[in-house]
């Protein structure tokens, strides 16, 4: 209908390797980009730092993620002990009077470092002995944050984040952290876009798909998947840094343990394994759905349905394996997957028996 | 620290790591049939908890007869989960079956404390809490029956695999095609493991419940079970006994020497750095086969 392909040819190779070939794709990323740009502008405070804030940073969170996952086929159950170590490098770099932007920077290589250590160890290693080595990264990592007050303050203790800086002035309130993680995804939604363009995203892919190929082309696997943690781990570390510095504004334990691994790999999973758009879906789904949930719950419950408050507190839980499962046993490619099937109908609409 | 509190961190150390084992035997079983990581393993201890909660506690039955009513209804289990969720996916790549055993995992987890209420049960399995004296060191007797029961249930399973149906079982393991074309039903017998693997699951969550009470946190018997797997070598019933004897009293000497320094908490990180020691010096395991690609 409007993704129309006619009359598009292209004439030169860099118009042929455009990010959007279509004309109606080039305006919807602009329509999107402009209403993310003006949405303080349109939308409540509530809606603003509750529900869009936190979208956009578990976005960024979750495309790292997918680098790794989607992007070279490496499993991670520890991500969010690695936004942890971001988190936590960021807070005390920034406390220790280092200004905001290099806080950021901090946060990113403190990760990415111990990312890639814990990675080295598990690399030479595949499949389920990677899945068990991250999960075990995130118990060390946990352990490690809850017992040494230097870095988490003491058990069970919340250390605040100043205000983040930029070039000096202080950006203060919801909106002007809005802004901050705005701009961070856009910058890595862009990297994530071009991946696949570049060299490096076509040998993590070519790694994902076998990586003895891979090596018989003369890719080192062993560097390319170490690289891919590196990145991935360094985008995970300045998310954890945005979430902690922009969204709760203090950083303890309890937001980064499994249940967080969890979260990001369901948003990874439900949104569609190496899709951009998926990963946005994604995380808006995992976010969004226990929300509407328990909504749903509390007032089903309220009109006399005997739903148990056990239920209720374990609803998410139950959304989030739920998810995972029929996803995978239904949809492997996830919500990027069902785009791309709408996508691809309306591109001969009204013509549906003709190939795209 | 003098040797009689020595030697009983030691031998409860152990007596533990036996139920741990037990635990750990599901997701040895699934792996040496199928292949398949069966990351599900702590919640179907915990479902098993569970069920053994309502046959024993609830239903009041003898707590033997309870059990073996439990574990019939998890092998039941056992066969679905496998025939709903990890049929399907046969022939997709393995971070995909991860993944859905993982999500099994939180469904599950959520699902049965939400159902049954999160509190924490008794489950009482009639086995007098009296302590036994050895010498001057105190051992705790749920532990030693647990512990015991365990390594009966372990040493069936080994009897089991040098049966008719083991032989099976073990030839799957080897070659689903060869096995298949000598006339063995290769779906049949990976859900046989996965029957096997949550009556073991069951067993451990009933024994570990009795001694803790049952609630969610029996599905964090998954992170010993995995050190267990992966320590014992993941297709090797007796490594299974052994790394269980390591890991648990690796576990007890850990808490008993540096609890009291960083202030509680060493007993859960040991499984973790076991199963990173393990992947880093030798990670086909104690008495795996060597048959890890690496890259």
């Amino acid at each position: 209908m409007f993704y129309r392909q006619a009359g598009i040819r292209y004439t030169s190779y860099p118009a042929e390797r455009q990010l959007w070939p279509l004309g109606i794709e080039r305006v919807l990323m602009g329509l999107i980009l402009a209403l993310a740009l003006i949405a303080p502008a349109l939308l409540s405070p509530l809606l603003l730092s509750s529900y869009l804030l936190p979208w956009v940073i578990w976005s960024i969170a979750a495309l790292g993620l997918n680098l790794l996952m989607g992007g070279a086929g490496q499993i991670h159950l520890g991500y969010a002990a690695v936004m942890a170590i971001g988190a936590y490098s960021a807070t005390h770099a920034a406390r220790a009077g280092l200004p905001f932007e290099l806080s950021l920077l901090v946060a990113g290589l403190a990760s990415a470092v111990i990312g890639v250590i814990f990675g080295a160890a598990a690399l030479r290693i595949r499949g389920l002995y990677l899945a068990i080595a991250t999960l075990a990264m995130q118990y060390i990592v946990d352990f490690a944050i809850g017992h040494i007050p230097a870095i988490s303050g003491g058990t069970q203790a919340t250390v605040a984040t100043p205000t983040p800086r930029i070039l000096g002035i202080p950006v203060e309130g919801p909106v002007g952290g809005y802004y901050i993680a705005l701009v961070v995804c856009i910058v890595v939604t862009l990297f994530m876009l071009n991946l696949r363009r570049t060299s490096f995203g076509r040998a993590l892919a070519a790694i994902r798909e076998k990586d003895y190929a891979a090596e018989i082309l003369g890719i080192s696997a062993f560097r390319y998947k170490l690289m891919a943690f590196w990145t991935s781990s360094f985008i995970g570390g300045v998310a954890g840094a945005i979430l902690v510095f922009c969204y709760y504004r203090s950083v303890s334990p309890e937001q980064f343990h499994l249940e967080t691994s969890v979260q990001l790999v369901a948003m990874v999973i439900v949104g569609g394994l190496g899709s951009v758009l998926g990963t946005f879906l994604g995380a808006a789904l995992i976010l969004l759905a226990p929300l509407a949930l328990s909504a749903l719950v509390a007032s089903l419950a309220s009109s006399g349905l005997p739903i148990g408050s056990d239920l209720r507190a374990h609803l998410p839980l139950v959304l989030y394996g739920a998810l995972i499962v029929g996803f995978l046993i239904a949809e492997p490619l996830g919500l990027a997957k069902l785009y791309d099937n709408a996508r691809k109908y309306l591109l001969v609409w009204p013509f549906r028996h003709a190939r795209s | 620290m003098d040797l009689a509190l020595f030697g009983e961190l030691i031998i409860n150390g152990a007596l533990v790591g036996l139920m741990y084992a037990l635990a750990a035997l599901g997701i040895v079983l699934v792996y040496r049939t199928s292949g398949l990581a069966n990351l599900a393993q702590g919640a179907i201890a915990m479902l098993g908890g569970y069920l053994g909660w309502i046959t024993i506690a609830w239903l009041g039955l003898h707590p033997i007869l309870g059990a073996l009513v439990a574990m019939v209804v998890m092998f039941a289990i056992g066969l679905g989960i496998e025939r709903t969720t990890l049929r399907p996916l046969i022939g997709q790549p393995v971070i995909m079956i991860i993944m859905v055993t993982i999500g099994l995992e939180i469904l599950m987890r959520g699902l049965v404390p939400g159902l049954l209420g999160s509190g924490v049960k008794r489950l009482d399995l009639g086995i007098s809490d009296a302590p036994l004296f050895l010498g001057d060191m105190l051992i705790n007797r749920t532990y030693l029956v647990s512990a015991g029961i365990a390594l009966i249930i372990i040493l069936a399973t080994l009897a089991l695999f040098n049966s008719r149906i083991g032989i099976m079982l073990r030839a799957v393991s080897d070659d689903q095609t060869a096995s298949w074309s000598v006339g063995i039903r290769v779906e049949w017998a990976i859900a046989f493991a996965w029957g096997l693997a949550a009556v073991t699951g069951t067993a451990a969550g009933i024994l570990w419940g009795g001694s803790q009470g049952v609630d969610w946190t029996l599905s964090l018997l998954l992170i010993k079970a995995l050190a267990i797997a992966i320590l014992g070598g993941l297709d090797s019933i007796v490594g299974v006994v052994v790394a269980g004897l390591i890991v648990g009293v690796a576990e007890a000497i850990a808490s008993g020497l540096f609890d009291p320094l960083v202030g509680g908490g060493t007993r859960d990180i040991v499984a973790c750095v076991i199963i990173l020691a393990t992947l880093l010096v030798k990670p086909e395991g104690l008495f795996g086969r060597e048959h890890i690609e690496r890259v």
